[in-house]
Parts: C-alpha cells; structure tokens; sequence
C-alpha cells in the first residue's frame, strides 16, 4: 500500500474514532444551553437557537444541586486527604522499614486486591448502621481511608529511594517521623501527586456505595442526585444534561489539567501482574 | 525510637481503616451468607437462624439466580473482547510513525474514561431515545427503521455494551500504547527487510511481543465487566423485563430493597467464587500460551 493511502486510512479512523469519542461529551454541553423541549425535535439539533443559563438556573435554585456539589466535594476531598496520608505512610512502611512479618503481611494486602469490594458492602451496611453512621458523609468517607492499591502504589514507587540516604540520616540521629517527613515525603511528591488525583476521581465517580450508604437527600452526592433527578425528570433532557456537565466538568477540568500525572499513575497501577 | 515500632506506627492506621472496614467485612460476609438475616433479625436480632448452606442451595435452584448470571455473562463474554479490540485498534493507530498531534488524539480518546458513569449514562439513554435519538437519527438516514434500543429486551444489552465500550476503552488503549512502544523498532525494520506485509508484522511481532499486556488487560477488564451495576441501575432500572439484571444489580435488589441479607451475602460470594475461578483459568492458559 503507498504510504499516502495508509496516511489517510489512518487518518481518517483516528478522526472518526475521536468524533464517537468527544461527540456526546459536546452534545451534553450544547443541549444544556437549551429551552426545555428543544432538543425533541427533528431533526435533533445540534447548536442551541438562543443559548440560555436556564436549565442550570433550574438545578441550583429549584433541584438542590448546589447541595450535591458541595456535598461531592466535600467527600472527595476529605477521602483524597485521608487516604493519601494513610496510604503513603503505609506504603513508605512496606518498601523500606524492616519489621517482623512484613512479606507476609504484603502478600495479605496483594490478596485483598483481588476481593470486589461489594462483598464487603452488606456487612459494612450493617456495622456502620449500628454505629449509628449510615446516611453521614463519614459512612462514605471512613471506609475509603485507606485502599490496597493505594498503598501498593507508593510502596512500588518508594522502592527507588535508595537506603543509603535514610541510613546516612539515622547516623546522624534523625528520628523516623524527621526522616519521613524531611527526606521521604519531598521524594514521594510525584506519586502523591498521581495518587491523589486517582483517589479523587474515583471518589468523585464513586456511585454504588453512596448510594447504599447515603439514604437522605441532604447527604446526596452528585452522581447519586443526578440519578434520581433522572427518574423523576426523564423527560427533560436539556434539564438532565445540565445535570450532567455539572457532574462532569470538575473531573474533566481535573484531569486535562493534569493528565501527565495521571496517565503515569494508570501506567504504574497495572504493571501489578 | 527502633525501626520495627516506627513500622507499626507508619502502618496502623491504613491497616485499622482496611481490617475494620474490609477484611472484618469480607469475613462477615461469608458468616452472613450462612444465616437467613433479613428485615426481622435487622428488627430483632434474636430471629436470626444459622442455615448453614441452605441461600446457596436456594439461589441455585431459582431462575432469577441464572438469568442474572446469563445477562453478566453476556455483557463480559461480548463486552471484554469488543472492549479490548478497539483499544488495541486505537492504540495502534496512535502509535502509528505516520500520525502527528498524537498527544491531542490521545485525550481526546481518553476522556470518556475520567468522566462519571452515571452522568454519561444519562446523556447515552438520550441518544438511544427511540424517538428523537440521535442514534435512531443517524440510523434513518441510511434508511434503517428506529430501533427501541434500551426498551426492548434483545437491544437493551447491546445497548449498555456499546455505552461500557465508549466509556472504557481509553483506559486500556494507554496500557497497549505503552506496550507498543516497548517493542523494539529494528524488530519491524527486519520483517519488513524479509518483505513481511503489514498484517504478518501484526501477527508475528507485535501480538507475541503484546502477550503478557494482553492477559493483564484482559482479566482486569473481565474482573470490572464482572461488576456490572450503575450502567442498567441508569439507564433500564434492570429492564426490559429484567433482561439487564446484573449479578451485582440482584444481590442490590436482594439486599437493599428486600433486605434479605443472608440471600444478598451468598450472591456476593457466588459471584466472587466465579470472578476468582475465571480470572484464574485465564491466568493458567495465558501464562501456558507464552513462551517459556
């Protein structure tokens, strides 16, 4: 084949494959700038005829989404704080201090990789409900404080520090939380970096166990809003897709912002095998 | 203050968050599943019974067990290998030395994967609207009669499979990407040297050279088809006539609409003790396929 064809063969598959891939992100955008009932026309537009701020009007003074968006926000962040504390101490622990059953120990949490987190979900319900937890952001927030893959994740990365350096430091009588703090958190930045990204986009997509966790409206994440605005509004789509960006927006910003570390983070988390 | 108790301290609270909330509930789980836990014992815990193996005997014996199973089945035993096919498609295009603007592609490819299942569910459930569906849209203008994609029980699941391929496929096209790039260019110089044509360099370098990224992505990818759940729970509720009720999607039902505990415990077993034997058969096979 000469290698003009095959230029625009590729080419063009790479255009189309784009096109299917962006096309009902930009369709979201565009129909949420809609009247009501705009978009069941035919043909289906593509470009509101007066774009208006109407339907997010809509969803923050009469749907409550301001609520669910700080409501996501505030449990996405709390669980990318805590988790990322949590998971880098551990995973510093796993790749560089020596203690009496650690290989053990590691090969527990290699295991617990493996169990989907749903069955743990009705025990969980369940222990939660006697403490009186279920429907608080903590019911959301206190289990996801630590993750196996996150701790697996720094631990892979800390590996490469080199011992001589926290050797070199204990001579000098440097306590471990000195260490830590001084020499190991600067050096661990990139994959902190990485992990708390990770962290808050799964926090933030989490879907599921809000929704068996959360069982008042006031406690609503935006995902959690978005589906049961959907079954009440199914008929309005400009309405839902409204709905729809607002959800989306803070993740995409998020991640185009900083793809570089997460596609590095993606690379580093499934070389587990 | 020794290393080993600077250990301790630096692991204990990941260790208490993951034992508390995981490993204490896991085993829980297995004990649950063992008794007929339902809205009575949530009541009163004195009506709790031990009956031994009586949910699994139970679940396996009722169709709705089986179907919930089939429909799982389904969307793993088509979704993973459309999955990975157009990742691998993708991927290799990007990697192409005669593409530029890679970068730009690659986002763009990328970012279903990082958005929210839920919110691009509902937008999906608007283009596969039968009536003023962009799909349906698309479709007419070829000439081809509306199809009721997410109301008619034989479309509905193609429907969520193609939505899951959209959603998914950017996050393995990174991995294959990453494997592309790690085959050695003269290797190809050679083939080509050898008058190899494009598709035999396919065939005899670059999927060999892909093996071991092959069966990492494939059993990740079938370990997260198997937990199949905001997609139907979106876009059909389970229907039409259950024929999107997922393995997930029953033990929810089970458990939160009904509360039969027990019953929803012993479903989340099964469907481990199924993720665990199929991911383990196709790591035996894989690993038998390699070269030594």
């Amino acid at each position: 084949m000469n290698p003009r064809a095959a230029k625009a063969i590729i080419y063009g598959l790479l255009i189309g494959g784009t096109l299917v891939a962006v096309f009902p992100l930009l369709w979201m955008f565009s129909v949420s700038f809609m009247r009501p009932g705009e978009a069941s026309n035919l043909p289906p537009p593509l470009w509101p005829a007066h774009a208006s701020w109407h339907n997010y009007e809509v969803l923050f003074l009469r749907a409550g989404v301001g609520r669910y968006l700080f409501n996501s926000l505030a449990i996405s962040t709390a669980i990318t704080a805590l988790s990322l504390a949590f998971n880098v101490m551990a995973g510093y622990a796993f790749a560089k201090l020596r203690f009496a059953g650690r290989e053990r120990l590691f090969q527990v949490l290699l295991g617990m990789l493996v169990i989907p987190a749903q069955v743990a979900m009705l025990p969980l319900f369940l222990m939660l409900k006697y403490m009186g937890m279920v429907n608080s952001y903590g019911a959301v927030i206190v289990p996801a404080m630590a993750t196996a893959f996150g701790i697996f994740l720094v631990r892979q990365y800390a590996r490469g520090i080199p011992d001589e350096l926290l050797e070199a430091a204990r001579i000098d009588g440097a306590g471990e939380w000195r260490i830590f703090g001084q020499i190991v958190l600067p050096l661990l930045k990139p994959i902190m970096v990485t992990l708390a990204i990770f962290t808050f986009l799964t926090a933030w997509n989490d879907f599921m166990w809000p929704l068996i966790a959360l069982t008042g409206q006031e406690h609503y994440t935006l995902p959690l809003g978005l589906a049961s605005l959907s079954r009440e509004h199914a008929q309005d789509s400009e309405l839902m897709m409204a709905g729809s960006v607002v959800t989306v927006i803070p993740v995409l910003a998020l991640f185009l912002a900083m793809q570089r570390y997460y596609i590095e983070g993606l690379l580093l988390g499934s070389v587990k095998g | 203050m020794n290393t080993q108790r600077a250990a301790w301290w630096f692991l204990a609270p990941a260790l208490l968050v993951l034992g508390v909330f995981f490993l204490l509930p896991v085993v829980a789980a297995l004990g649950l599943s063992l008794t007929d836990y339902d809205l009575y014992a949530l009541a009163d815990i004195r009506h709790l019974r031990f009956v031994a193996l009586n949910n699994y005997w139970d679940l396996l014996h009722q169709p709705k067990f089986w179907s919930a199973l089939g429909h799982t089945l389904y969307f793993v035993i088509v979704g993973v290998p459309l999955s990975i096919m157009v990742s691998l498609g993708a991927a290799l295009l990007l990697n192409s030395p005669l593409v530029r603007y890679k970068t730009l592609f690659r986002t763009a490819l990328f970012a279903p994967v990082v958005t929210t299942v839920v919110a691009v569910a509902v937008v999906w459930r608007y283009i596969f609207n039968t009536k003023y569906g962009l799909l349906n849209y698309a479709l007419g203008l070829a000439g081809i009669h509306p199809v009721d994609w997410l109301g008619n029980p034989h479309w509905a699941m193609p429907s969520i499979i193609l939505f899951a391929v959209w959603k998914n496929f950017g996050y393995n096209m990174i991995i294959f990407l990453a494997g592309l790039q790690a085959i050695p260019r003269d290797l190809y110089e050679a083939a080509r040297i050898d008058g190899a044509s494009v598709l035999q360099q396919f065939r005899h370098i670059t999927l060999p050279m892909l093996g071991p990224t092959l069966l990492m992505v494939g059993i990740l990818t079938v370990s997260g088809y198997f937990q199949l759940f905001a997609e139907p729970y979106v876009m059909t509720e389970g229907g039409p006539l259950q024929s999107t009720t997922s393995v997930l999607y029953l033990m929810y039902n089970e458990g939160f609409k009904w509360w039969n505990f027990g019953t929803a415990s012993a479903v989340a077993f099964l469907l481990f003790v199924i993720m665990f034997a199929v991911t383990a058969l196709m790591l035996r096979v894989g690993r038998r396929g390699e070269p030594a």
